[in-house]
């Protein structure tokens, strides 16, 4: 009921509402009101598959509500349920109850593998949209399935690709805060599934994913100086990249080629950003300016990056070529910029700003314009992208001596801001792709 | 006599958490002896002690907000420092440099890297060998007081030169 009257509340302001014509959802025009959906439990096919049948439906239910861009219809107000996978829809009887889209499923358990088909109905044009799939997995990995389901439903009618087959890797805090301890570890993009890569011996900064998301660099202290490592995400095997004798490397990011790393290299006052070929060890000085420059991030074609710098006196965000050269400004804004993030799309660059002593994660085009915030708090810092660059996950700590950091996610409207569920508090997200 | 009484309360501190060994050992057993007066190695009343350089030198730095200049504390304090390394040349350091939780991540490692420089290069300046002196930068990750205040926030922000090696008693 708060979350219906919540989207109404915005649709006056954004205008569109989901229209019982076509099965569509515009993003690119904003906000919208949530679109109704039915997910009756899937059909189990057997008798092993009777608990997973009904946990599929959940995950799928929980995928697309949890985007805000769907809203689901109680299995309470139905007023019939399939009787098969197979049988003929009753597109009538989810008419009656609004249901825009439906979703079918079955789920066949033999041994460890899992069988999960479904349908995806545009109930008001009573016609199936799209055809129905099948995925074939472990039962390990029946989540993923169902994620899988979700995607579909949601490329299907937004027209881009999903984002809930995908995984985060992630600093987990353990301890009060002035012996926190942290260590890496990977999850579901929605918490699920925890892993854990690191022990805490050693404090462990800002993982950050590859591309094909099979690597992941971060920063650890366990030399006793901040390094830069790469780590193989199924061998948990690591290796040190950096690790030049009197200076300190941190920030790490991938090219998109995933061949070449930059990151900032600190050497007496002086920080700066540099890039290495990580076959040969051979690095390249970016930067020079004796000011703070740090947290570089590549454009998704690789020509560019993106960074703050110090200055002008001020933390702010520049752009510069791949190769280094002339960086030119990008904020302009009220405050300090920091952390920036190329949109995996291209179009945006997520941030960190810090104005009148609040946090906020924003957004602004490539050339600094259209800047908005879409959240505020005492500190909310360290944005990555969904892989279809719609929503953003950064860090929010509570202020205090009982002060946690924990995920949050967004959607890049500045709506749907949501907790990201961990064990133990968490920090420092990398959202890696979309899983084949 | 301000200081004297800093001092003295540092000196009482340390015997009581870190050597209640000591207590009603040696010193109290021998009385007036020989031994009256002298110091127990190691203790915050050995001049040549850890302790001592902690608590009478002063082993930290404060600074201001998003600055890294040193204040004329500071220099007095990295004086003093600079004096006991030069008397106590068996020693080397690492300078911790620190910033409160109000920036981002990655900034305030280099802010504390900053911070943690200005430091070293002021003992250089002093006469302490480079080779004995290196720096790493926590960033905000290792507060030592824990409020969303100034009054923490201050206190946070340094930078602290910690021995190693050494002659250890």
């Amino acid at each position: 009921m708060m979350w219906r009257l919540f989207a109404l509340i915005f649709s006056l302001w954004a205008g569109l509402a989901a229209a019982q014509g076509p099965l569509r959802i515009e993003i690119t025009e904003g906000v919208i009101e949530p679109l109704p959906f039915a997910v009756p439990d899937f059909e189990a096919e057997n008798a092993a598959a009777t608990q997973m049948a009904a946990d599929l439906a959940r995950v799928v239910s929980a995928d697309l509500t949890g985007s805000g861009l769907f809203r689901e219809i109680p299995a309470s107000a139905f007023i019939s349920t399939p009787a098969s996978f197979a049988a003929p829809v009753q597109y009538a009887d989810w008419k009656a109850i609004n249901a825009q889209a439906l979703i079918t499923g079955a789920v066949a358990v033999n041994g460890s593998q899992v069988v999960v088909k479904f349908r995806l109905h545009d109930v008001f044009s009573d016609r199936e949209l799209g055809d129905g799939l099948q995925f074939v997995g472990t039962t390990e990995a029946w989540r993923r399935m169902a994620h899988k389901v979700a995607d579909a439903v949601y490329s299907r009618i937004t027209g881009e690709a999903g984002y809930f087959d995908s995984r985060v890797v992630y600093v987990s805090e353990t301890g009060p805060k002035d012996a926190r301890r942290k260590r890496l570890a990977i999850m579901d993009y929605d918490g699920a599934n925890v892993q854990y890569l690191t022990g805490s011996e050693a404090i462990v900064l800002a993982p950050r994913f590859s591309a094909d998301g099979n690597r992941v660099l971060y920063t650890s202290y366990e030399t006793g100086f901040p390094r830069i490592y790469v780590l193989d995400v199924g061998s948990v095997q690591r290796r040190v990249l950096e690790s030049q004798d009197g200076t300190m490397s941190f920030a790490p990011r991938f090219a998109p080629g995933g061949r070449t790393v930059v990151y900032s290299l600190s050497q007496g006052s002086n920080t700066d950003i540099y890039t290495m070929d990580i076959a040969s060890g051979a690095s390249t000085r970016l930067t020079s300016s004796p000011a703070i420059e740090t947290a570089p991030s590549y454009s998704p074609d690789g020509q560019q990056i993106v960074f703050e710098s110090d200055r002008s006196g001020s933390q702010q965000l520049y752009v510069m070529p791949a190769g280094g050269g002339e960086a030119r400004r990008i904020s302009f804004g009220e405050g300090r910029y920091g952390t920036p993030v190329w949109s995996p799309r291209g179009d945006l660059i997520a941030f960190t700003k810090q104005s009148r002593g609040r946090f906020h994660i924003g957004v602004m085009r490539t050339d600094g314009s259209e800047e908005r915030l879409l959240t505020a708090s005492f500190l909310d810092e360290g944005p990555t992208w969904s892989p279809n660059g719609r929503v953003i996950m950064f860090t929010r700590e509570t202020q205090g001596a009982g002060g946690r950091a924990s995920l949050y996610s967004v959607d890049i409207t500045g709506r749907n801001l949501r907790p990201v569920r961990t064990p133990d508090g968490g920090s420092d997200p990398s959202w890696g792709p979309l899983q084949k | 006599m301000y200081k004297a009484t800093l001092l003295l309360i540092g000196a009482l501190g340390v015997a009581a958490c870190t050597n209640p060994a000591s207590l009603g050992g040696t010193n109290a057993l021998s009385g007036g002896g020989a031994n009256a007066g002298a110091p127990v190695p190691g203790s915050a009343e050995d001049p040549t002690s850890v302790a001592f350089f902690q608590q009478a030198v002063g082993d930290r730095v404060l600074f201001e907000v998003d600055q890294s200049t040193l204040t004329a504390t500071g220099q007095a304090t990295l004086d003093g420092q600079a004096a006991w390394l030069s008397a106590n040349p068996d020693y080397t350091a690492i300078i911790e440099g620190h910033a409160d939780e109000q920036g981002t991540r990655e900034y305030n490692l280099a802010l504390g890297a900053r911070r943690a420089d200005a430091a070293r290069s002021y003992l250089v300046s002093k006469g302490v060998a480079a080779s004995r002196l290196r720096v790493v930068s926590y960033g905000k990750e290792r507060p030592i007081e824990v409020c969303s205040d100034e009054a923490c926030y201050a206190q946070n922000r340094r930078a602290v030169t910690v021995l190693a090696g050494g002659l250890t008693s």
